[in-house]
């Protein structure tokens, strides 16, 4: 017997709002984090996590507030990330209230912070997200980027969600970046071809626009849970009617 | 819920903030305390035994704190106690965990880690959620049999008497995911991440009333 597949809500926040863009650009308010928040955990949501995109670091600390209000009232697991850079900022999110805390950018600049942090706090703490997308490299078929999207790497996707789960990483969160807003349905290949290479589980992200999507992600894609922003937040689908749908499509879920 | 003294034993393993979240959330007017003094736990109406990481640091930092010879005194009081993950897998015998460990020998039974599976659909540690089979106990009140808790965990309990089961989940292979005996519950799960139904648990227990 296998875990229930999970529905992720993810609330991209910026100075203490919940904000959700298209191709990472072009924000659009969504409310309130605690309430948004409250709202899934009512509705069935298996998770929530939090992305801090606030571009200046004057902002930064708003995320800790967030999270700390949240968790005083919405008890199932809490994810950060975002500008997440030291053990220092893991312990600072776990202290007030988060479970897992999520790097990106940082572990590209520095893996050995995964392996620093994953010691320390434990592997079930430690998310390491992937931004990535088709490559016109000869090299690889898909290439992560940093910086919210804008720096490309040259490295390797697969490759490197090996090395984070070698690294310590609990969990690797894939965001298909060309899928990201668009409603055209996750990067399958993508997603499959990192749930396959690693035994730690997958989070699809990036690009749900319709329920059959979080089905293609699980079915198609091999993921382990599907996160999903824009569906949720401006009312299009409810969490309980995306679980509903699994359910009836034969995906194991928790009702 | 009337107000009451709820002690949550630190011994300095793990974050306990989601624990305390809970009890303030659903008892807002007890006085719920984190603390590994003696004289706090034993003036509490309830103790939760919460933990997280290793057997061996544990145990270690359990007697650090101060704590490791009072848990056995503490259950013989008759009090209402609640154990947590490793909260629960340290009151048994031996765990296997860091090359082996004896644990607090309180009940008998031993702790042992999941085998992984090649196909790859079990991975270890366990992290998610996954359906809690009942048996017969007041805690479970008002919470549907097989509802959904969240686990994170790479040891599971076997118990010498398997009376002192009161929850069971498959992964794999079927494990004692909660006991009781007596005044005592332990759950390996997470009932303070566990939505509707962990949160039905921990009201049941903060409104249990153990015959001893």
């Amino acid at each position: 017997m296998a875990l229930a597949r999970r529905i992720i809500p993810c609330l991209d926040v910026d100075g203490g709002r919940v904000v959700k863009g298209v191709n990472f650009v072009g924000l659009r308010d969504a409310g309130d984090p605690v309430e948004i928040a409250a709202r899934y955990n009512r509705e069935g949501a298996d998770e929530i996590t939090f992305l801090d995109i606030t571009a200046s670091s004057d902002n930064r600390d708003t995320i800790v507030d967030v999270v700390e209000r949240v968790a005083e009232q919405v008890f199932i697991p809490l994810t950060v990330g975002g500008g997440i850079r030291s053990l220092k900022d893991v312990n600072k999110m776990l202290r007030v209230g988060a479970d897992k805390v999520s790097f990106n950018s940082a572990a590209v600049a520095n893996p050995e912070v995964v392996r620093e942090a994953s010691d320390a706090v434990g592997s079930q703490c430690i998310v390491v997200a992937i931004d990535a997308k088709r490559s016109d490299s000869d090299n690889m078929a898909f290439e992560i980027f940093t910086h919210g999207g804008r720096r490309a790497t040259g490295i390797d996707a697969v490759a490197w969600a090996e090395k984070m789960q070698a690294y310590g990483a609990g969990e690797i969160l894939l965001t298909s970046m060309d899928r990201d807003g668009t409603k055209a349905g996750f990067n399958l290949p993508l997603t499959r071809a990192i749930a396959e290479a690693v035994d730690i589980p997958v989070i699809a992200s990036g690009g749900v626009g319709n329920l059959q999507h979080l089905v293609d992600g699980v079915v198609d894609g091999k993921a382990d849970a599907v996160l999903a922003a824009s569906i949720f937040h401006f009312g299009e689908y409810t969490v309980g009617e995306a679980k509903a749908y699994m359910r009836e499509q034969g995906i194991d879920v928790r009702l | 819920m009337t107000a009451q003294k709820i002690a949550i034993v630190d011994y300095n393993m793990g974050n306990l903030r989601s624990v305390y979240n809970a009890l303030a959330f659903l008892s807002p007017k007890s006085d719920i305390q984190i603390t590994h003094s003696p004289d706090v736990i034993e003036e509490a109406d309830r103790i939760v035994i919460p933990g997280q990481g290793a057997a061996r640091d544990c145990m270690e930092a359990m007697q650090a704190a101060g704590v490791k010879q009072r848990i056995a005194p503490w259950i013989a009081s008759g009090k209402p106690i609640f154990g947590i993950c490793m909260g629960m897998q340290l009151l048994f015998d031996h765990s296997s965990e860091n090359e082996g460990v004896d644990c607090l020998g309180i009940y008998g039974g031993t702790v042992r880690r999941f085998e992984t599976d090649s196909s790859g659909d079990r991975k270890v540690p366990q992290m998610g959620w996954n359906a809690v089979e009942q048996r017969e106990h007041p805690l479970w009140h008002g919470i549907e049999n097989n509802a959904h808790f969240y686990f994170a965990h790479s040891y599971y309990l076997t118990p010498s008497d398997d009376n002192i089961s009161v929850g069971l989940t498959d992964y794999g292979r079927v494990f004692t995911s909660a006991i009781a005996r007596d005044n005592v519950f332990a759950c390996q799960f997470h009932p303070e991440k566990s939505a509707d139904a962990g949160l039905q648990l921990i009201k049941n227990f903060l409104n249990w009333n153990p015959v001893s």
